[in-house]
């Protein structure tokens, strides 16, 4: 009765699944949620491999999940158990600085471990669901049942009609690929290029198109995930193992370079060249925390007085990066985690569509699993990315 | 704490700025963060390290003069930016010393200064603060206060090492919504000042709190070995206890993941 399944931090490239206890009401404005689909994200795979500092082992992992409301604390008033919600990864107060100027992301008031994030960043930003205790160490929703504190200002009502699968990306990736595409101040007639094609490049892309861009370009070294891009994405690609990236790029844009570049791959970046060699020798011996090669190309590629937008996560310090590039060439460089609550609205009438036919995120789906599963899927998605695009758990079944 | 000045406010202070009657801890004595002994050591290993940077084996040489270098400037400054990096300082044993010998003079105690933008009205966080028995909520440094009616209040602190702290204090000065300040009454463990300010930033960026406090234990009892230890961390505690009242003012509760489910810990 009042135990659950959760999928567990154990160290390192371990997963596993545990029967813990259920979660409690610890602050009168939390809500507890009973989740019907959670994914498996990218960033999931930085703690997976160990790349984010502050997790310890029993941390419960997830920070894209949505469910019914089961329970609600005292101050939550605009949500009754019963309820279907979506609930954005970013945990926002709605109430402070940042929030009152929609930087959800950057709430003052929900990290608790605030001191060790100052120490590191100088200032802290929000708590994240599952995402190590530099950000508030929050049990993740890769479980049966979550706490998800200010119930009142983050989870979003989801209309009936609408299956699970339509809307759950709302609480990450499809705002953060909206986010990155907005952040590039797209103009019409812009050449957008995009790195990396995971779930988070290829919405990017569709992304870009919706703010009116006239190409996208997406780079990828996995043909299957290439296809994704062309098929679903109507993007122009280049495999990097198979073509010199700047080379191409610089073909195709008559020598200009694209007018704004996205890294959507983030710090654990490949590359066979001799400045991804060298990251991935100092990453793993520990003298520098990121592997930056897509980054790096990123910033070369771009063209003069261009964007660089940057929705790939980084933690911490980051080597042999060509901000002489970026000076000289007058880049704009614009980042951070999504203030996902600023999209909820407009992107899920994207979803329904206005009478026309609404958008589908659910290209980018190739595994359902049933949350037994996690460590599977975990291994799967981080070594199989031809097959393994995005993994969907179901640990409740809709009634 | 990090005291940057700042110009005189266009808003009006009946007292200054530091109501408790010490003025706010200068940049100088702040940079010292190695103790006596330590730079006395500090000057003779830098000298030594200067010696064979200058004459001892090539190979050594310039990692010998890099490690003079920094160990001269601590000693002579007293300050080390590996310490500072670190957050250690080991300053707190000179008055420790000097306390033990002389009763603890008045520039030798504790001082807070500690600010934070809270976006609340000036109001609500005057009457937040007048509620003293409600401070301890927020404020985990407090156990409890208990009002005693005429301004006078009974305060009990948690100490460094679990040590129980008492005394008496007074409101004895306090402008409408614009600060408060207060000091102990003889005869407690600690002899204690404080002041907060409440200033309203424009164009809605809330209220700006600035905390200063001041502890000085008497001598006898606890004497100077409780400044020292009073020191230690008593700032990083007071700026834990402001971000906890914000977060009670702006989102209603602290920020918690205590009494969360998790899995298996080792
Ligand atoms: N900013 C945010 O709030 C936010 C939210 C969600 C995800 N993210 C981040 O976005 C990034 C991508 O997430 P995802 O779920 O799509 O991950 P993913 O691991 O599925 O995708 C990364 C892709 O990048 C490709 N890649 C690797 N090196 C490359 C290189 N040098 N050049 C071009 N492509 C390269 C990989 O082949 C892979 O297809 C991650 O860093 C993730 O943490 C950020
Ligand atoms: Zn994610
Ligand atoms: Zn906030």
């Amino acid at each position: 009765m009042s135990s659950m399944m959760a999928v567990c931090y154990r160290g390192a490239g371990r997963v596993d699944v545990e029967d813990v206890p259920r979660p409690t009401i610890l602050n009168p404005r939390d809500a507890i949620i009973q989740v019907t689909a959670t994914a498996l994200c990218g960033s999931d795979l930085h703690l997976f491999n160990g790349f984010i500092p502050t997790m310890q082992p029993g941390d419960i992992l997830g920070h894209e999940f949505m469910g019914r409301v089961v329970e609600v604390g005292p101050e939550v008033r605009n949500l009754s158990p019963g309820d279907r919600v979506v609930v954005p990864f970013t945990i926002a107060c709605g109430r402070c600085f940042f929030c009152q100027r929609e930087m959800w992301s950057l709430c003052d008031n929900s990290n608790p471990n605030a001191a060790m994030a100052e120490k590191l960043y100088g200032y802290s930003s929000s708590g994240l669901f599952g995402y190590s205790h530099l950000f508030g160490g929050y049990a993740g929703g890769q479980a049966e049942y979550v706490r998800v504190p200010y119930a009142d200002v983050g989870p979003f009502k989801i209309p009936d009609g609408l299956g699970d699968e339509q809307v759950l990306f709302l609480t990450d990736i499809l705002p953060t690929a909206y986010m990155a595409a907005e952040n590039c101040g797209i103009q019409p007639g812009d050449t957008v290029a995009v790195w990396g094609c995971g779930p988070v490049g290829l919405l990017t892309i569709n992304c870009a198109f919706w703010l009116g861009a006239e190409r996208v370009i997406a780079i990828d070294h996995v043909p299957e995930r290439l296809e994704l891009a062309r098929r679903h994405g109507g993007a122009e690609t280049i495999n990097f193992e198979e073509a010199d990236v700047h080379e191409t790029l610089r073909a195709m844009t008559g020598g200009l370079g694209p007018d704004a570049c996205i890294d959507a791959v983030g710090l654990e970046s490949h590359g066979h060249s001799l400045d991804a060699m060298y990251d991935k020798v100092k990453t793993s011996v520990y003298l520098s925390t990121d592997r930056i090669h897509a980054l790096r190309q990123a910033i070369y590629c771009c063209r003069k007085g261009g964007t660089l937008s940057i929705p790939g996560v980084y933690g911490g310090f980051l080597d042999k990066l060509p901000l002489g590039a970026a000076f000289s060439k007058g880049l704009q460089l614009r980042m951070g985690q999504t203030h996902v609550h600023r999209y909820l609205e407009p992107l899920l009438k994207r979803i329904q569509g206005n009478g026309t036919p609404g958008f589908d995120p659910t290209y980018i789906i190739s595994h359902r699993f049933s949350l037994e599963e996690a460590p599977r899927a975990y291994e799967m998605f981080n070594t199989d990315k031809g097959h393994c695009t995005k993994v969907v758990f179901k640990p409740a079944q809709a009634v | 704490m990090s005291h940057i000045e700042s110009p005189p406010s266009t808003s009006r202070h009946p007292i200054p700025m530091d109501a408790s009657g010490f003025e706010p801890a200068s940049r100088c004595s702040r940079r010292v963060n190695v103790s006596h002994s330590e730079r006395n050591v500090s000057r003779i290993a830098g000298a030594a390290l200067l010696l064979n940077g200058l004459c001892g084996p090539r190979s050594t040489r310039p990692l010998s003069l890099l490690s003079a270098a920094g160990l001269l400037y601590r000693g002579a400054t007293g300050h080390c930016h590996g310490y500072e990096a670190l957050g250690i300082s080991t300053a707190w044993k000179d008055h420790a010393d000097e306390g033990a010998a002389a009763a603890v003079p008045a520039q030798h105690g504790v001082k807070v200064h500690e600010s934070v933008v809270i976006q609340r009205s000036p109001e609500d966080l005057f009457q937040f603060w007048k509620n003293l028995e409600g401070l301890p909520a927020a404020m985990r440094h407090l156990e409890s206060v208990t009002e005693s009616g005429a301004g006078k209040s009974h305060w009990v602190a948690r100490g460094p090492m679990g040590i129980k702290l008492e005394w008496d204090a007074e409101i004895f000065t306090e402008g409408d919504h614009e600060f408060i300040a207060w000091r102990s009454l003889p005869g407690g463990d600690v002899d204690t000042a404080g002041s907060v300010h409440f200033r309203p930033l424009p164009e809605n960026r809330g209220t700006l709190v600035e905390v200063v406090l001041k502890y000085d234990p008497p001598g006898g009892k606890w004497a100077a070995r409780l400044a020292s230890l009073l020191g230690v961390g008593a700032e990083r505690e007071i700026r834990e206890d402001l971000r906890r009242v914000k977060a009670l003012l702006e989102a209603g509760a602290p920020p918690t993941v205590n009494g969360q489910t998790h899995g298996r810990r080792p």
